[in-house]
């Protein structure tokens, strides 16, 4: 290396580093530290007590329930997001007609793109206060009162929405109410993501294939699609963030912050539970690092196997 | 075009994208979780103390600040400023640094171990379990304070408070809690209106399910309660069953005594309940604490089930002429207990272990259970002070209604206590009064279910086991 470049980047590198290690990295250890005690959360004492935690971790009902929750939004959560943003991203971009000169998106895509990207700058629990009203269980609530003024929802037997237990396709109603918001808030982002990585698509690929005589639906299958492989990619990944998380939702819409009755029980719903409220803090970090864990072998195995060679235009 | 390996030293896209995501990996979702639960070692606190006296029990050093948190829920935080003045009329010399949040947990818990608030309100929803703080050391017990000499009346402290505060304050024989409100729960319902209509307040569960049909009549849901929060609907069945069964039996539930959910008379008791779902007397819906109030206050329910902090609450939006009534749970023959009134202290206060300022925060806690710190309190929230009195000089029907309650009952208060005991059976026993009020359960089904999670709490060796006597 050139004389005083190595100085050079470890002068800037540093602090930043410094902090991250004060204030990222060494929480996480001291987690992984309070993991193996018997910490109560409101003193400074403890018992080292081994593995005990993550043994308890294996044969606690409560925990398994919020595992599948979580893996039912694991799956959705992405494949819902994405299908809808690409769909839009299409159409605001390649999806419009095609006589005139050049490809374009539909009429007045402009103003759709914003008007979709706005949940996006709202917080996530302003969004979840939002939707309580438009959830809201009785002739009050938006689409409730909708319903009930067009006669499609009994007035006595209102859509009970997040206080619904009942499983629908196997999966309690209350969690497929709660993926609704998921998708309707990442969807904007998604399709803005989607958006830039296909305006860098040359439109003459699209032109060949148009002259070819290729549908709308062929172009996006065999040339969108394939061509954005790794922008779907990292957005699977980073939903799959958001699917892991999924806590403000349950914290503000659930009755009892996962009920009714354990039926929207998440990952982080029952950590916070545990460490707060029983006063577990132990046990919760356990819970804590298995979900970190569990989130990076997920994140690498997805990035695996979604490696391919890439072709540059 | 051509395949692009990933170079050294050249960041393509893809690269870019994982690096990032792999650093957004340490970031979200674990982070939070993570980071929530690091602490960091106290540091000790020097304690030093003036000359005590019967104005000055504790020997609070003039020239000393106290930090006082106090929760700003449904009783506001006006009447905790009074106290102030109240306080720093006596001690002028003494800075009270008062602040208040809705978030006691979240921004207490943290300091708990380190540098603590000196007073704190641990009230409302975000609230630190109060086993928890005992069992970890990190409340002080305040057994001086009752034995301390009242601020402004004859006697002691304890002397001067409402029965059963200081029970509900104590545990494994310690007084922890300072319970500065009184509240009665019951049926709440508009009294214009039925002097209008010309019903009868209905005080047993038949008097109710007559009642039922001429209130449908009217358009109106004879009841409605919180279906969002399950501690709501469950004052209302521990309440039936304390009144069909007497003490004893609650006793052995609070205790986990094998089979004490199984003891007679208990799943009677819940019948009537479930007998008001299968009727359909509910407002259809599932609104929550204030929105199910609203639509009391807007007729559209004639009953609600609720304690006294009501008024205080809905202040804003109470209909003129409308009439807020308690009146008790209703009971059936062969009620073993029926005048037992559901009625205790709560908004406890707690002085952490580790505050700086004990002494101050002790006194200042003799300012609020004064006689003149507690009128202003029930002038101020139309609720009841814990301390004797608070409310004779109020005119407000429902808290002259909660007073008349109060003085017909006996002086046994139904109070159950696992809740507080075990965070475990608190959250179960909420959520199966949620199944019961929603008719997903019947009364035998939510007594096995409670019997089941009582006996799984009574093995398991994690949770330290406490004990009721009385």
């Amino acid at each position: 290396m050139r004389h005083g470049v190595a100085r050079f980047v470890t002068g800037f590198l540093a602090l930043p580093l410094g902090l991250y290690l004060f204030y990222v990295v060494w929480p996480f250890v001291q987690a992984a530290g309070y993991s193996l005690t018997d910490w109560g959360g409101y003193s400074d004492t403890q018992n080292f007590v081994g593995l005990d935690n993550y043994v308890r971790l294996l044969s606690d009902e409560l925990i398994r329930k919020a595992f599948w929750h979580n893996v039912f939004f694991l799956i959705t959560v992405p494949l819902f997001t994405i299908a809808l943003a690409l769909f839009l991203a299409f159409l605001l971009n390649v999806g419009g007609r095609e006589d005139r000169a050049g490809i374009r998106g539909v009429f007045g895509s402009g103003i759709y793109k914003i008007i979709f990207f706005f949940p996006q700058v709202l917080s996530l629990v302003v969004i979840a206060v939002m939707w309580q009203q438009i959830y809201r269980s009785d002739g009050q609530g938006l689409i409730n009162g909708l319903m009930i003024k067009i006669g499609l929802v009994d007035a006595d037997n209102p859509i009970a929405f997040t206080s619904d237990p009942e499983p629908f396709l196997g999966v309690p109603a209350v969690l497929w109410w709660l993926l609704v918001i998921a998708v309707w808030s990442g969807a904007g982002f998604y399709m803005v993501l989607f958006s830039a990585a296909m305006q860098s698509i040359p439109k003459d690929i699209y032109e060949a294939a148009l002259l070819d005589g290729a549908s709308r639906f062929h172009t996006f299958f065999r040339i969108t699609l394939p061509l954005l492989r790794d922008t779907v990619s990292v957005a699977w990944v980073y939903l799959g963030f958001i699917a892991l998380d999924m806590y403000a939702l349950v914290f503000v819409m659930t009755p009892s912050q996962g009920g009714p009755n354990h039926a929207s029980e998440i990952f982080a719903s029952v950590l916070n539970f545990t460490a707060f409220q029983k006063g577990q803090f132990g046990y919760a970090c356990a819970m804590g690092v298995a979900l970190a864990i569990f989130t990076i072998l997920l994140a690498a195995a997805q990035l695996r196997i979604t490696r391919r060679e890439r072709i540059e235009y | 075009m051509s395949d692009s390996p990933e170079n050294i030293g050249d960041l393509s896209r893809r690269t870019l994208l994982q690096r990032a995501a792999a650093a957004g990996l340490l970031a979200v979702p674990a982070a939070g979780m993570l980071s929530a639960c690091a602490g960091s070692e106290p540091t000790k606190s020097a304690d030093s103390g003036a000359a005590k006296s019967k104005d000055n029990p504790f020997g609070v050093k003039d020239g000393s600040a106290v930090k006082v948190v106090v929760f700003n829920g449904g009783l506001g935080d006006q009447w905790a400023k009074e106290d102030k003045v109240l306080f720093n009329a006596k001690h002028p010399n003494i800075t009270v640094n008062m602040s208040s949040t809705q978030k006691i947990k979240t921004e207490e818990q943290p300091k708990m171990a380190t540098q603590p608030s000196d007073l704190v309100m641990n009230s409302g929803a975000d609230i630190m379990d109060r086993s928890t703080l005992i069992n970890e050391g990190a409340i002080e017990p305040l057994d001086d304070l009752l034995t301390a000499p009242a601020w402004d009346s004859e006697g002691t402290v304890a002397d001067s408070l409402l029965p059963g505060t200081v029970t509900d304050g104590t545990q494994n024989g310690k007084f922890y809690v300072v319970n500065v409100a009184y509240t009665v729960w019951g049926n709440w319902y508009n009294a214009a209106l039925f002097k209008r209509e010309g019903w009868q307040a209905p005080a047993t569960w038949d008097d109710f399910f007559a009642l039922a049909p001429k209130i449908k009549a009217k358009g109106m849901a004879p009841y409605v309660h919180d279906a969002a929060h399950g501690y709501y609907p469950r004052w209302a069945l521990f309440a039936s069953i304390w009144k069909a069964v007497g003490k004893q039996p609650i006793i052995d539930i609070d205790n986990l005594k094998d089979n004490a959910w199984k003891a007679d008379g208990i799943v009677a008791a819940l019948e009537p309940w479930e007998k008001l779902v299968k009727d359909k007397l509910l407002l259809p819906g599932k609104l929550d604490h204030t929105q199910s109030q609203q639509a009391w206050l807007d007729g559209k329910a004639a009953f609600i089930q609720v304690g006294t902090w009501l008024k205080n609450e809905m202040s804003a939006t109470i209909p003129p002429g409308f009439e807020m009534t308690l009146s008790d749970y209703w009971t059936k023959p062969g009620d073993k207990a029926a005048k037992d009134v559901f009625a205790s202290s709560g908004e406890g206060f707690v002085v952490p272990s580790k505050a700086p300022n004990k002494e101050a925060a002790k006194e200042f806690l003799r300012a609020i259970l004064s006689k003149a710190g507690s009128a202003k309190f029930a002038e101020l929230t139309k609720s009841l002070a814990s301390t004797k009195g608070s409310g004779d000089n109020v005119q407000d029907t429902a808290l002259a209604s909660a007073n008349t309650l109060m003085k017909s009952g006996t002086q046994d208060l139904i109070s159950v206590k696992f809740p507080d005991f075990y965070a475990d059976l608190d959250k179960e026993s909420q959520n199966l009064a949620e199944e019961l009020m929603a008719g997903r359960l019947t009364a035998q089904q939510f007594v096995d279910k409670m019997q089941a999670a009582a006996d799984k709490v009574a093995k398991d060796s994690s949770v330290k086991k406490q004990t009721r006597t009385a």
